[in-house]
């Protein structure tokens, strides 16, 4: 039992949050926001720069095979800058790609940083159930073609290929496709996402089904969380210092207790929220088994979810008026926790899974 | 990063479950998991099977009989103790009053009370608390006047837990009224229970059970020998006892019991998605305990140094758990029923809403990390 961070680990987050600290300030942030992409083509070129475009992908494709445990320093560190670019759907994307025979062609350009992936799972009325697919795919004059519409995919405009889950007379399967149609919107917490249509799109068969689109969602459920972590580190660490600084009846307001015990009550979601989030991150990396690995992670999402809601309503509450405004960061704290708070199932639909394990 | 304990931990865990299992008496197990009273016979009668087998007294140094294991084994240690539903080490000698000795007593101190404490041969209780004076321990004012050899204590105790087993208590008494702080005022006293002057009186809480008491002090002699540490130096000596590591503030190991057994007894009721909710809720929160108080271990173990004032939050979370556990088994049971099982888990729930008041209420323990750990 330890819970050291290995050298290299070590070295990829120190690189990431020199990188985030130059190049990531919430002024750069904010103008990223406001410009009509969303997102930076240049953040990216830096990503690719440090490494973290191959991290998570085997050394054969140019990557550093790097598994959850590896990622959860980054995530964290994107939490605390709330980074707006689509670094989890290319990592989840990437993985279901790199166990199929496509992976050759598609990952070198991930890699590299060229090309951006988008995991195009879910469907209208699905309310996050995996098997709730009624896109189809068959074969076709020797090719595969996609029919059906995927919503609210996270990263879909800037992906140039999406991994899609499709019924055929085989069951759920994988293919890689690029849509006919992206309609681009911002989701509550400023992100880029896109519904999409595929119409008869040639698709390519990745292999895998249910099981492996499963297994990519447990993985992103658990960075997830690791973001989220990274999240309430920085809206816990504003908010202390706010406590510390706003003075009202001539004292700092954190000198109240009523004030004061809500802090702690922060400071403890957060570190059971820690705590949960490196459970779900080695277990998905553990290979004990799916009901080992569905059990942590439903239990990490159910803590991180209550954690996440708690941190960000009270986060704004005892910023006052201010905590209100576009101005602060805490105000973009709260709509990111919002929506890792839902992101691949929100704490209602994890009860349900874990009651059933 | 490795969440899994490692070959020889697992084995030493096995080996300590092997053992309890071999030798926890049936009766006591049975009353434990009936959650029925436990005698002062009953209570001696587990402590003495523990040291017998060397192992009442694992954080002690091993020339005292301390068995040399690291934190994470001492941890193990305690939550198998939990786990297999033993009677509670009663706290008061072995992991309050013993470190006490060890880190400020004379030799003769030493010498003359831990194989005592060590054996069971001498039953301890604690004199922190006073009517005027709950979290406001300084306030304390039952006074002790040095007259030649011996001090004269006058005052009163209140919340003394099993002082009514006791054959000896340790208490924090005013020495000098005058002092600048009220914190300098004030030393740590060991008394016979049986000197004159010294009275029990029982205080029967909610569930109908006699653990606590007032203990009241009518001019009792008190040889200075007994006096531990400088006069004047009682509060530090009761800081460190504060800060003194407590692998088990958080009660995993009990915990994980109760949950299993709740699980068993509601069978019938998981069904009820929002009965069902509520205790997965519950057992999320305690797996994250666990894993929160395996952080804590590593950061001992890493640094060498004891937890921060962050593990307040040890005993925050723990407490909270156990009562919504006990809540659970007593909705899962009926109140109203009749069965004997019913009426204990009513029992227990009523006694149960004592932990977050205990021990340094809840509120206390978040006004420490507010002040030491975030700087508030």
């Amino acid at each position: 039992m330890n819970f050291d961070t290995s050298e290299e680990q070590q070295l990829f987050s120190d690189s990431v949050r020199r990188t985030l600290a130059r190049d990531y300030d919430f002024e750069a942030r904010k103008r990223t926001l406001a410009s009509e992409a969303g997102w930076s083509e240049q953040v990216w070129e830096r990503f690719a720069e440090i490494g973290l475009t191959g991290l998570p992908f085997p050394a054969e494709h140019g990557g550093f095979g790097g598994g959850a445990v590896d990622l959860m320093g980054v995530m964290e560190a994107f939490g605390e800058a709330l980074v707006l670019e689509p670094y989890l759907a290319t990592v989840l994307a990437g993985r279901l790609v790199a166990q199929s025979p496509q992976a050759r062609a598609i990952l070198p350009a991930v890699v590299e940083g060229r090309l951006r992936l988008a995991l195009a799972h879910g469907e209208i009325g699905a309310r996050h159930r995996v098997d709730h697919v009624t896109a189809s795919a068959w074969m076709e004059g020797g090719h595969w073609r996609l029919e059906g519409e995927k919503a609210a995919v996270s990263g879909a405009p800037m992906a140039g290929r999406s991994v899609v889950p499709a019924q055929t007379s085989q069951g759920i399967e994988l293919f890689l496709a690029t849509p006919d149609a992206v309609r681009a919107y911002r989701a509550l917490d400023g992100t880029v996402c896109g519904d999409v249509v595929f119409r008869k799109a040639k698709a390519d068969r990745l292999g895998g089904g249910l099981a492996a689109l499963e297994e990519a969602l447990d993985f992103g459920t658990a960075l997830v969380c690791a973001e989220a972590v990274g999240v309430m580190k920085s809206a816990c660490e504003a908010t202390l210092e706010y406590l510390k600084t706003r003075k009202q009846f001539g004292v700092p307001i954190g000198s109240f207790q009523a004030l004061q015990h809500r802090m702690v009550d922060m400071f403890i979601a957060q570190e059971q929220a820690r705590s949960m989030a490196c459970l779900a991150c080695s277990k998905v990396d553990a290979n004990d088994g799916p009901r080992d690995r569905q059990r942590a992670v439903s239990a990490a999402k159910i803590r991180i979810a209550d954690a996440a809601r708690l941190i960000s309503q009270e986060a704004v509450q005892l910023h006052g008026g201010m905590g209100m405004t576009e101005e602060l960061k805490v105000s973009h704290s709260f709509r990111r926790l919002t929506v890792l708070a839902v992101q691949f199932g929100d704490a209602d639909h994890h009860l349900a899974r874990f009651a059933s394990l | 990063m490795d969440l899994n304990y490692s070959p020889d931990e697992l084995a030493f865990r096995d080996e300590v479950r092997a053992w309890l299992q071999a030798h926890l008496p049936e009766d006591l197990k049975e009353k434990v998991a009936t959650y029925a009273h436990l005698s002062r016979d009953d209570l001696l009668r587990w402590h003495k099977i523990l040291a017998a087998k060397g192992w009442v007294a694992p954080a002690w140094p091993q020339e005292w009989g301390g068995t040399g294991w690291n934190v994470v084994q001492r941890y193990l240690f305690e939550e198998e103790l939990g786990f297999a539903g033993s009677p509670p080490l009663v706290p008061f000698g072995l992991a309050m009053c013993a470190p006490v000795l060890l880190r400020f007593g004379t030799e003769a101190q030493k010498r003359r009370f831990l194989p005592r404490i060590y054996h069971g041969e001498d039953f301890w209780c604690q004199g922190y608390s006073e009517p005027g004076a709950g979290s406001d321990l300084a306030a304390l004012k039952t006074k002790a006047v040095r007259r030649g050899e011996h001090y004269v204590v006058n005052g009163q105790k209140i919340w003394t837990t099993l002082a009514h087993y006791a054959d000896w208590i340790f208490c924090l008494v005013r020495t000098d009224a005058g002092a600048a702080r009220r914190q300098e005022g004030i030393s740590f006293l060991l008394m016979d229970m049986k000197t004159p002057g010294i009275t029990v009186r029982p205080l029967y809480l909610m569930d109908g059970g006699h653990e606590v008491n007032e203990v009241f002090f009518d001019d009792v002699s008190v040889p200075v020998e007994n006096l531990v540490h400088e006069e004047g130096k009682g509060w530090t000596v009761a800081k460190y006892l504060l800060g003194y590591e407590r692998m088990n503030t958080g009660r995993i190991g009990e915990s994980k019991r109760q949950l299993a057994r709740l699980k068993e007894i509601a069978r019938s009721r998981l069904d009820d998605v929002r009965f069902r909710d509520r205790l997965s809720r519950v057992e999320v929160e305690l797996m994250a305990l666990e894993i929160t108080n395996l952080r804590f271990l590593d950061r001992m173990r890493r640094t060498g140094q004891p937890p921060g004032a962050d593990v307040s939050m040890l005993k925050i979370k723990g407490t909270e758990i156990q009562q919504a556990l006990t809540e659970l088994l007593v909705q899962a049971l009926d109140p109203l029923a009749s069965d004997a099982l019913a009426a204990a888990a009513g029992r227990r729930y009523l006694s149960m809403r004592k932990t977050t008041i205990y021990a340094g209420s809840n509120e206390i323990q978040r006004n420490i990390i507010a002040k030491a750990t975030l700087g508030l």
